[in-house]
């Protein structure tokens, strides 16, 4: 290419070559400089975006409650982060592992087994860990929930009657058909609005309700209304609501347990807008040659063992009564059974390994073991009673030792 | 070298040449590319890359030969989607390549970049040219970058004829559930295949600073590919989850994003962002380590 022109080159290259040791150092402050840049950009922006907790009027705790039940937004999208942290070890990949094992049983491909794109299967996934959703509704009618996950999405979708299931990770689809405009996912709050819809059901005398600043969530001005328990005895140390000033549609909701430490539940939008969503939103047909389970197929269908286990579980639970009232209700049963083996008589590894998951106590009540988490407790009597409620240990014991 | 250019005046005086004309460099990066692509290693590359889509698509079709199963969702991200729609092979062939064979390749053509040419003896000879170091460097990160882009759509166009070959095509669904025109989806192949290309470039660059630290062409592909080993691994500690946002590799399979409805660009973001950081960090340690060094060979 070049023709050589050596007088040149040695120029050309003798003016590249360093002078000296201290130069040659001098080069690597170079990317040193662009790594210190990044970490100060990483570490200052975002505090410099916090800009602050906005001034909005004052309103008493009754007042945004107030709001809160009145506010009718019909339309609205946005994404959502939930983490939940109930203090359990972490068995994410277990149980991934075992529902797969299940659907891949006999017959292989979940064919006989449940359809992974049922959505009671899908939602409890929600109870640990960090997982991204996104919601969008459209009237009481169009609603739609997106689990996303790696490479793969769960879609739970209301259009009218329709109720689709979609996981892409399966390819299968999960369809019911709703009586009027029910919303599917009902029993499993999902956005900030349903949790905090069932802490204000909670608000009665035993609950102190106040307004504590303000905060900025998702880009907009809200209110933080704290609901705190006035008994003691509760693991619930306060729950921290931040309603939108403008809409009084709850952006985030937080539980913070009464033995300090990050919050239980974790749940806010990290991006919301109040406009109507595309309506190709709710739109679902189920793709080419996906396995699309009806849900009254699935009822129908002889006993599954789930459902089997579910039934026995409502049967044992037919004693159940509530002890105390407010925060503080603790839910008592007696399993009929055995009750858990302590210890040494249990024998063999499991016995050990039981034991080691709770605490060993002693009352007027007997003997016992207590499986603790952050926020719920649970005691199982020797006798093979049950008291279980997001309550302390010594709570637990006191229960058991007045209902002997 | 033409030393008269005829939009610049004057060009042909001796100081010019001492600071040599973008033309000049793009010859450079010509050859260097020429150099690049007629090895019969980076044939041998590709011709694997491409090799994997024919694989996927060949199992796949095997597997379903008797009749759609459900899917256990096991696999491959896409994989239970490719017997419906043939351009779901070009996402699966990506998110099987993107983790190992890719960066791989990325990481023996980084590799060598510098170090090859020590080894071999021939840098000394590149450096007699007027062109300086820096921009010696610079034409081989071109290059490097140039392969990643190369080798990302050689798997993106072999999934693609593989899948068309073998499975219908048609309309597709997005893992949202919405539905889109098959021109559309192919427009975000495109564009996945460019985020992976893009994906490679941190990795390209940390490649290159290796490279620049050694005169053994086999040590620098092997410390690379190395690297790249130990931070999949890493990456996969859960004891480690406040550092790996940080790893090159932690976002690379977020292209999948794109095929939400709407894209949820987040964590695309984060990824060129890092691939940015550490092609600049790299990239300056690599200019600091090869301007500076004492090139014997």
């Amino acid at each position: 290419m070049a023709p050589i022109d050596s007088d040149d080159n040695t120029t050309a290259g003798a003016g590249e070559e360093p002078g000296g040791g201290r130069s040659r150092a001098a080069r690597y402050v170079v990317p040193v400089a662009v790594m210190g840049l990044a970490a100060a950009t990483i570490g200052l922006v975002p505090a410099l975006a916090d800009s602050g907790d906005p001034d909005l009027p004052k309103v008493t705790a009754e007042e945004l409650v107030q709001k809160i039940a009145e506010s009718d937004v019909q339309q609205l999208s946005g994404t959502v982060r939930i983490s939940t942290d109930l203090g359990l070890p972490d068995l994410g990949g277990l149980e991934s592992g075992m529902m797969s094992g299940m659907a891949g049983g006999p017959g292989g491909g979940g064919k006989d087994g449940g359809s992974s794109a049922d959505p009671s299967a899908k939602l409890t996934e929600l109870a640990s860990g960090s997982h991204t959703l996104r919601v969008a509704a459209d009237g009481p009618d169009r609603q739609k929930v997106s689990l996303l996950e790696d490479a793969a999405e769960y879609s739970l979708i209301h259009d009218g009657k329709d109720v689709w299931g979609y996981d892409s990770k399966s390819n299968e689809v999960y369809h019911s058909t709703q009586e009027g405009g029910e919303r599917p996912e009902k029993d499993v709050p999902a956005t900030p609005k349903d949790f905090a819809d069932q802490a204000l059901k909670a608000i009665d005398d035993t609950t102190s309700v106040k307004v504590a600043g303000t905060a900025q969530v998702a880009g907009r001005d809200a209110y933080r209304l704290v609901v705190e328990p006035r008994q003691k005895g509760s693991t619930v140390g306060a729950v921290t609501v931040a309603v939108d000033a403008e809409t009084g549609t709850p952006l985030k909701f937080t539980l913070t347990p009464a033995s300090g430490g990050a919050a239980v539940v974790d749940a806010g939008f990290t991006k919301v807008s109040f406009a109507k969503p595309d309506a190709s939103t709710f739109d679902f047909a189920p793709p080419k040659g996906a396995k699309v389970t009806e849900a009254d197929e699935k009822a129908a269908k002889a006993p599954e063992p789930g459902r089997k286990a579910e039934g026995d579980l409502a049967k044992e639970l037919d004693g159940l009564k509530v002890i105390g009232e407010g925060w503080n209700s603790i839910a008592a049963f007696d399993t009929g059974g055995q009750g858990l083996p302590t210890g040494a008589e249990a024998g063999g590894d499991l016995g050990g390994f039981l034991g080691s998951l709770g605490d060993q106590v002693k009352g007027d009540f007997g003997s016992g073991t207590v499986f603790k988490t952050r926020l719920v407790n649970a005691l199982i009597t020797e006798d093979g009673k049950v008291y279980a409620g997001a309550v302390t240990k010594d709570a637990l014991v006191k229960a058991a030792d007045a209902a002997k | 070298m033409s030393r008269a250019e005829p939009e610049t005046a004057g060009s042909g005086t001796p100081e010019a040449a001492r600071t040599p004309n973008p033309l000049w460099s793009l010859g450079l990066l010509r050859g260097e590319l020429l150099i690049t692509f007629r090895r019969w290693r980076t044939l041998a590359l590709l011709g694997v890359l491409a090799a994997v889509p024919v694989l996927v698509g060949i199992a796949v079709k095997i597997e379903t030969g008797d009749g759609p199963s459900g899917g256990g969702g096991e696999g491959p991200a896409f994989i239970s989607q490719i017997s419906n729609n043939g351009l779901f092979l070009v996402f699966t062939a990506l998110a099987a390549t993107l983790p190992f064979f890719l960066p791989m390749a990325v990481g023996v053509v980084a590799g060598d970049a510098i170090a090859g040419e020590s080894s071999a003896g021939t840098l000394r000879y590149l450096l007699v040219a007027p062109a300086g170091r820096t921009r010696l460097l610079l034409t081989k990160y071109a290059a490097v970058m140039a392969f990643c882009l190369a080798a990302t759509l050689v798997v993106a166009v072999s999934a693609l004829a593989v899948g068309a070959l073998l499975f219908p095509l048609g309309d597709l669904t997005t893992i949202s559930g919405t539905r889109i025109g098959y021109a559309e989806g192919l427009g975000r192949a495109l564009l996945i295949a460019l985020v992976v290309a893009a994906s490679l470039v941190g990795f390209a660059a940390l490649g290159l600073f290796v490279s620049t630290l050694t005169g053994s062409g086999i040590g620098a592909m092997a410390t690379t590919v190395g690297l790249l080993i130990t931070v999949q691994i890493l990456d996969q500690i859960p004891q480690l989850d406040a550092l790996q946002p940080y790893f090159f590799s932690h976002y690379w399979l977020s292209f999948a994003d794109l095929m939400r409805e709407p894209v949820y660009w987040d964590d695309l973001v984060r990824n060129l962002g890092l691939q940015a950081l550490y092609a600049a960090v790299f990239g300056s340690a690599a200019w600091a380590r090869f301007t500076a060094k004492d090139i014997t060979a």
